[in-house]
């Protein structure tokens, strides 16, 4: 086929849109919307990479601030949450063998993310309302550095997105614990226990051990959905609070930031997001890593039980892990610091640790294995994690701390390599995994571009982490724009290495494209044709 | 006291050769992974001994910095040690009051800065003349935010703010706010 003919049809006309079940097109959707928002995030961190070597004369330092606020937010929620919430709205139901509790509640999922999403960064964008995603009481409600009109916005948009992972929440326990119409009643209550470990703990004091009910892929999604779901109430109570302040300003009524205590906030506000980065992200990624090498292999995965058990205690230890963000907070009770700060979150390196080898060891027991795109991105997610929790570890360290907090160190080889290299190579692997299924066996376009992506988004991801940690370590800060060239070598090739993941980032949509079609890009958005509740066409 | 540059270093060291092992281990696995192995199934004993491995690490880690790291006790401490010199700061409206400029510090005392703030969130950091850093400390408003230091070296420290407080904050820097003499 000529390339023209390639780029509307796809690689050899496979991929047929009208062909995909509603379930198919949804989480196609998702995907979609996800790798959009990656762009979006991608594009503006180069934008901020070659601002820290040069500010460039057509961005305001007002502006760069916007842009840092709503990169995260938009990588997360905008580009993480959408990919994250497509796959497992689409593999719950498959690993249940039983149809998603709620299709329409699952488009309400999509359209609030990906619209919340555009509320927010329209807002900054506009407004460069920029209290960094810290949101630091009383900062969100300064109203003498930020337009109130666009801080109301943005917080709507993050509202919006907190709705649509509430929704998604509802639906994936539903999807385990419903009885679907016509079939046996299923022991909704026991299913809720398998997923999430409390049958698991029984079976530690029972003669006869009860089978899990829930596989264990299914069980991490449920775990780390209950992070989800205690996340978005503290972000949504956060949210209201600010907007309180906010409407008042409006109204005319000056309200004493003082009112709230700013140490309660930080300790609220932390607790909370680290339901996302020590507790969700952590449960999503062992559960991705092994249902990928289950998937891969073809076998059953190493120490089950223990995975399983793994899984329990990382969530409970990401309820009590919030005070390694408060380590330089001097009015921060000493006795947090340790067990919370130290102690606690060191039990993270066991969690992943096992994590880790349980994937390898499963890889390692069913050789030989073909080197497949998942099996290498899955190789590469998990040297991003292997590289990113020692880093996390050492600043969750009171002595560290003290000279690493708020330094480059802190977002570069722990933060960037986590989400960059061990989360978005992890997500890549599915992508790659479970794009003929989903398509219905479209084929992809280019293998070569699969390498290049490959290669340039871990060494760029490394890399970046590297130069950016190194600037660290000489003390350079985080959220600082210096103005006499200090560290600008390390910030050069932090830029290189980030233009490298956008080379990447380039291979991977263009192959993409090339696999489907732009008419298969505009057909997954239409309606779907097969009335059906199956995931797949033809399945019962 | 041991310099914080002289931990970063050991740092920097540590974590360069676990990275280059990691990356090592990880591209050998891949390695093997794809060649046909022995049939033999992963000893679980192998397992157990890095499950243990990783327990030592992750409580070790914590013990050892307190016993080599001298500002983690001494600010644990902090309230009950009596310091040479003190020095009270206020941050208001994105600018450090200082109660004097420098602040001249005797080489080997130990000084208290207790800094207040009267609206939003600072940081409090001390860098040298190439910019790296002494130490940190976050500044909360409505609370007293304190650090202990001993000072056994003579040079200046600039102050700025390490935590970001808006962009009218963005130049909140004291060059030579701090002076170590003999």
């Amino acid at each position: 086929m000529k390339f023209t003919e390639t780029l509307l049809q796809g690689e050899q006309g496979l991929f047929k849109p009208d062909s995909l079940t509603p379930m198919q097109k949804m989480t196609l959707r998702f995907v979609v919307v996800g790798l959009v928002y990656y762009a979006f995030a991608i594009i503006e961190g180069m934008i901020m990479r070659v601002f820290e070597v040069v500010h460039l004369p057509f961005v305001t330092e007002k502006q760069f601030y916007a842009i840092l606020t709503a990169h995260p937010l938009v990588g997360i929620f905008g580009s993480t949450y959408s990919i994250v919430f497509g796959a497992f709205l689409f593999l719950v139901p498959f690993l249940m063998k039983k149809p998603l509790w709620s299709l329409r509640l699952g488009h309400w999922t999509f359209g609030l993310v990906a619209g919340g999403t555009f509320v927010f960064w329209f807002a900054g964008f506009l407004s460069h309302y920029s209290p960094l995603y810290t949101l630091y009481w009383p900062l969100p409600a300064d109203f003498s550095q930020f337009s109130v009109g666009g801080g109301i916005f943005f917080i709507a948009g993050i509202a919006l997105v907190m709705a649509g992972a509430a929704l998604f929440v509802i639906n994936v326990f539903k999807t385990i614990t419903y009885t679907p119409p016509g079939r046996d009643k299923q022991p909704a209550g026991a299913l809720l226990g398998s997923a999430l470990g409390l049958s698991g703990i029984r079976n530690l004091f029972r003669k006869e051990k009860k089978e899990h009910l829930v596989s264990l892929p299914v069980a991490a999604i449920a775990r780390g959905s209950v992070d989800m779901a205690l996340n978005t109430t503290v972000i949504l109570f956060t949210g209201v609070l600010i907007l309180v302040y906010m409407v008042g300003h409006v109204l005319g009524f000056d309200l004493k930031h003082s009112g709230i205590d700013a140490l309660l906030y930080k300790n609220w506000f932390w607790w909370g997001l680290d339901l996302i980065a020590d507790g969700l992200v952590l449960v999503f990624v062992a559960g991705a890593w092994y249902l990928l090498a289950t998937l891969i292999t073809g076998k059953k995965l190493f120490m089950e039980n223990i995975a399983r058990a793994a899984l329990f205690v990382e969530l409970v230890v990401s309820w009590t892990v919030w005070s390694h963000h408060l380590m330089s907070d001097q009015a921060q009770p000493g006795i947090l610091k340790l067990v919370s700060g130290e102690m606690v979150t060191a039990f993270e390196l066991i969690t992943q640790g096992l994590a880790f080898a349980i994937t390898l060891i499963t890889l390692w027991n069913a050789r030989p294995l073909k080197m497949t795109h998942p099996l290498k991105f899955l190789f590469g997610g998990l040297l991003g994690f292997a590289l990113a929790v020692p880093a996390g570890i050492m600043q969750a360290d009171l002595g560290l701390n003290r000279i690493l907090h708020n330094t480059q160190w802190v977002v570069g080889p722990h933060v960037h390599v986590a989400i960059l290299v061990g989360l978005t190579m992890t997500l890549y692997a599915a992508v790659y995994l479970l794009l003929p299924v989903l398509t219905n066996g479209a084929k992809l376009w280019s293998d070569k571009l699969a390498n290049v992506h490959f290669w340039c988004h871990l060494l760029g991801g490394i890399g970046m982490g590297a130069f950016m940690g190194m600037a660290g370590l000489q003390g350079m800060l985080r959220r600082t724009l210096y103005f006499e060239g200090e560290f600008r070598p390390y910030m050069i090739l932090a830029a290189l290495s980030g233009a490298l993941l956008l080379v990447a980032f380039l291979a991977f949509f263009l192959n993409i494209v090339m696999t489907v079609g732009l008419r298969g890009v505009i057909g997954i958005f239409l309606p779907a044709k097969l009335k059906t509740r199956d995931l797949l066409p033809g399945s019962k | 006291m041991v310099d914080p540059k002289t931990v970063l270093w050991g740092q920097t060291i540590a974590y360069t050769f676990y990275c280059l092992a990691i990356m090592a281990v990880v591209a050998w696995f891949a390695y093997k992974v794809t060649r046909k192995g022995n049939e033999k199934p992963f000893p679980k004993a192998l397992f157990w001994t890095f499950f243990a491995f990783l327990v030592i690490l992750g409580v070790s880690l914590h013990i050892v910095t307190h016993e080599t790291i001298p500002w983690k006790a001494m600010d644990l401490k902090r309230h009950k040690i009596v310091a040479d010199r003190e020095f009270t700061i206020a941050v208001v409206g994105h600018e450090f009051k200082l109660p004097a400029r420098p602040m001249i510090i005797k080489k080997g005392e130990v000084v208290r800065f207790t800094v207040t703030s009267d609206d939003l969130t600072y940081g409090f950091g001390l860098f040298r003349p190439d910019s790296s850093m002494l130490f940190q400390m976050q500044v909360l408003p409505g609370h007293k935010n304190d650090i202990l230091w001993r000072f056994d070296r003579l040079g200046r420290y600039t102050l700025r703010s390490t935590e970001y407080s808006g962009w009218k904050g963005l130049r909140m820097t004291v060059p030579d706010a701090v002076e170590v003499v003999e």
